[in-house]
C-alpha cells in the first residue's frame, strides 16, 4: 500500500543544512495501523507529510497506492491527495464553517453535487458520534469533538489512507482513549490504511499493528508491537516501552524489597499472549511449595495480544525453587533473575 | 429652532454635498475593498515560504504599495490629475475624485489585508492542500471566509479615512461636503455652514464605523 524507498529530505536553513528524514525505509501494508513513533524533532512529522506529498523528498521514493508521490505535481497529486487524508494534532478546522460546512469542505473541493454532500455529511456527522452538533461551530466543541469532526472531514472523501498527525497529543487521556477506539473502530469498519505519528507509547500499545521507532531522522526499530514490546533492541525503544509498563518507578521498590528480603529469589516473569491468562502462581506453590510474594504486576493489552510482566519473590526450598523456573521456561514464560547490582 | 443656530445654511445645498460625500465613499470603498484585497493577497501568496513565493514580484508589488502609501494625499491628487483627465476627459465633479480616492486607498488597504492574512492559521491553509484544494479554492474558501473579520475591520477604518480625504479632493472641483465647508463656510466666514458640515460628517462617519463593528462581529466565529 505504501512503500517508502531510501528516503532522505534535507531543508536548507540559516545555521546549514538540516536533515530531518535519514534514508528511511518503510513498507505499510493495506488494512493495518502503522505507528511512527519518537521524540519530537526526530523527523517523524516530516516523514509523515511527505506521504501526501505536502514534503517532497531529496532522493528516494515515496509510492502511495501505486501512486509515486514523489514525482507526480498539480492537478495529479491533488487527486491523488483526496484519497490520501490527513488529521492534525491542532485539528485544523475551519473556525468560520460549521462543523457541517467543516465536513463538506474536501467534498466542495472534490466537486460532489449539493445534494449529495449533505447527505453524506450527515452520514459522517453519525459515524463520528457527533449528531445534533451540525450546525455548532468548532470554537463550541469540546477538543475531543473538534478531533472528530477532523476525522470526519478525513474520512468525505471515501481516502484509502488515513495520516494521523500527533492526533491525540492535545487531548486528555480520556479522550485520546475514545479517538483511539473511534480510529480502530473505523480501521476495521472500512477497511482503512492507517499512519500515525506520536510520542506516545501508549497510543502505538492501543491500536498499531506495526510500529517504528524515529531517532534523528532514521528508524532505528520496527516490527510487529507486541514484538517490539517483549524485546525492544535500541535504547530508544526501551525508554519508550518503559513508558506503559511502568519499570522506573518498579525499580525502586524492588531495591527495597532486596535489602529488606534477602531471602529466596526474585524474578521477573514476562508473559506474552494466551499464557498471561493461565493461573501460574498458583500452580507454583501447590506443585512445589513455595512462598510466593508478589511484587508488582503489569498487563498491556496490544492489537496482537496481551503482553504482561509480574516480579515475585520466590521463597522456599532452593531446588524447588529451580525447578519451577525450569517449568516456567518450558511453559514459554521468559525469566529474569533479578539480583544486586 | 435649527434655522435659528445655522441662519446661513442653504439646506438644499447642503444635503447635496451630503450626498456626494457619501457617492464618493461609497464608491471609492468598494473599489478600494476590491483592489485591496487582490494587492493584498498577491503580496500575501508571493511572500516567502507561501504558494507562489516569489521574491521579485513580492519586492515590486511591496514597493509600489509602499510609494502610494506614503505620497501625502493632497499631493496624490495634484500628481494624478492628467491621469484624471485623460482617463474621464474633465477633472471636475464628484466622478473626478474617484480615481486618487481609490489609488490613495487601495495600497493602504491592502497592507491591512496583508496583516489580515497572516493571521491565518497555516495549519489551516496545510489541511486544505492536504486534501486536494488547489490555489484559488484556498483563497476563496479559506484565506478570505477565514480573515473575514479583520478584512471588514479593516475597510471600516479605511472608508473612514476615505470619508476625510474626500474632503481633501474637494479642491480639485469634486463636491462634497469638505468643500462645501471650506468654499461656503470657512473662506465666507460663516461658522453655521462650517459646523453643520462637520456634523454631518462626524454623522456619516459614526454610522460607517457602527456598521464595521456590527458586521465584524457577527462573523466573528471564533
Amino acid at each position: 500500500m505504501i512503500e517508502v524507498k531510501n528516503v532522505t529530505k534535507i531543508f536548507k536553513t540559516k545555521n546549514g543544512e538540516l536533515t530531518a528524514v535519514d534514508h528511511v525505509n518503510l513498507s505499510i501494508q493495506k488494512g493495518e495501523i502503522f505507528g511512527i513513533i519518537g521524540y519530537s524533532g526526530a523527523g517523524k512529522s516530516t516523514l509523515i507529510r511527505l506521504l501526501n506529498g505536502l514534503e517532497k523528498p531529496t532522493s528516494g521514493s515515496v509510492i502511495v497506492n501505486g501512486l509515486e508521490i514523489s514525482s507526480i505535481k498539480g492537478k495529479e497529486l491533488r487527486l491523488a491527495r483526496q484519497k490520501i487524508s490527513m488529521i492534525f494534532q491542532h485539528f485544523n478546522l475551519l473556525w468560520s464553517r460549521t462543523v457541517a460546512e467543516n465536513i463538506a469542505f474536501p467534498l466542495e473541493i472534490a466537486g460532489v453535487p449539493k445534494e449529495e454532500r449533505e447527505k453524506r455529511v450527515h452520514e459522517l456527522i453519525e459515524l463520528v458520534g457527533l449528531s445534533g452538533r451540525a450546525d455548532a461551530y468548532p470554537s463550541q466543541l469540546s477538543g475531543g469533538q473538534k478531533q472528530r469532526v477532523g476525522i470526519a472531514r478525513a474520512l468525505a472523501n471515501n481516502p484509502e489512507v488515513l495520516l494521523c498527525d500527533e492526533a491525540t497529543s492535545a487531548l486528555d487521556p480520556e479522550t485520546t482513549d475514545s479517538i483511539l477506539r473511534l480510529l480502530s473502530d473505523i480501521n476495521q469498519r472500512l477497511g482503512l490504511t492507517i499512519v500515525l505519528i506520536t510520542h506516545e507509547m501508549h497510543v502505538i500499545r492501543k491500536i498499531c499493528h506495526r510500529v517504528a521507532v524515529m531517532e534523528a531522522g532514521r528508524v532505528v526499530e520496527q516490527g510487529d508491537v507486541l514484538e517490539v514490546f517483549q524485546n525492544p533492541q535500541a535504547e530508544i525503544t526501551k525508554n519508550f516501552v518503559m513508558q506503559v509498563s511502568d519499570s522506573r518507578e518498579s525499580k525502586e521498590s524492588i531495591e527495597h524489597i532486596l535489602k529488606n528480603y534477602p531471602s529466596g529469589k526474585l524474578v521477573k516473569l514476562i508473559f506474552v499472549g494466551n499464557t498471561t491468562e493461565r493461573p501460574i502462581i498458583s500452580y507454583l506453590i501447590k506443585e512445589f511449595q513455595l512462598d510466593i510474594n508478589i511484587l508488582h504486576g503489569n498487563i498491556s493489552q496490544t492489537v496482537n495480544g496481551s503482553y504482561g510482566t509480574l516480579i515475585v519473590q520466590l521463597d522456599g526450598d532452593s531446588e524447588n525453587v529451580e525447578k519451577a523456573l525450569e517449568k516456567l521456561k518450558s511453559m514459554n514464560i521468559k525469566t529474569e533473575v533479578i539480583t544486586n547490582d | 429652532m435649527i434655522e435659528a443656530l445655522f441662519p446661513n445654511v442653504d439646506w438644499t445645498k447642503m444635503w447635496e454635498a451630503t450626498y456626494d460625500t457619501l457617492y464618493m465613499t461609497a464608491i471609492s470603498t468598494a473599489v478600494t475593498f476590491v483592489l485591496g484585497i487582490i494587492i493584498g493577497i498577491l503580496l500575501f501568496l508571493t511572500s516567502p515560504h507561501q504558494l507562489w513565493a516569489n521574491k521579485i514580484v513580492h519586492f515590486l508589488t511591496g514597493s509600489l504599495v509602499n510609494i502610494f502609501r506614503s505620497i501625502p494625499f493632497i499631493i496624490l491628487i495634484i500628481l494624478l490629475i492628467p491621469f484624471t483627465k485623460f482617463l474621464l476627459g474633465t477633472i471636475r465633479g464628484v466622478n473626478a475624485a474617484l480615481p486618487a480616492l481609490i489609488i490613495g486607498s487601495a495600497p493602504f488597504y491592502a497592507r491591512l489585508v496583508l496583516i489580515a492574512l497572516r493571521e491565518v492559521d497555516k495549519g489551516v491553509i496545510e489541511a486544505a492542500r492536504s486534501m486536494g484544494a488547489n490555489t484559488f479554492t484556498i483563497i476563496w474558501k479559506v484565506l478570505i471566509p477565514e480573515s473575514k473579520p479583520a478584512l471588514i475591520s479593516g475597510i471600516t477604518v479605511t472608508a473612514v479615512a476615505l470619508v476625510g480625504y474626500t474632503a481633501m479632493a474637494g479642491i480639485i472641483g469634486a463636491g462634497g461636503l469638505g468643500n462645501l465647508a471650506f468654499l461656503e463656510g470657512f473662506q465666507r466666514s460663516r461658522e453655521d455652514v462650517t459646523l453643520m458640515a462637520t456634523i454631518l460628517i462626524l454623522v456619516i462617519v459614526f454610522v460607517i464605523q457602527w456598521i464595521g463593528d456590527t458586521i465584524t462581529a457577527k462573523t466573528d466565529k471564533r
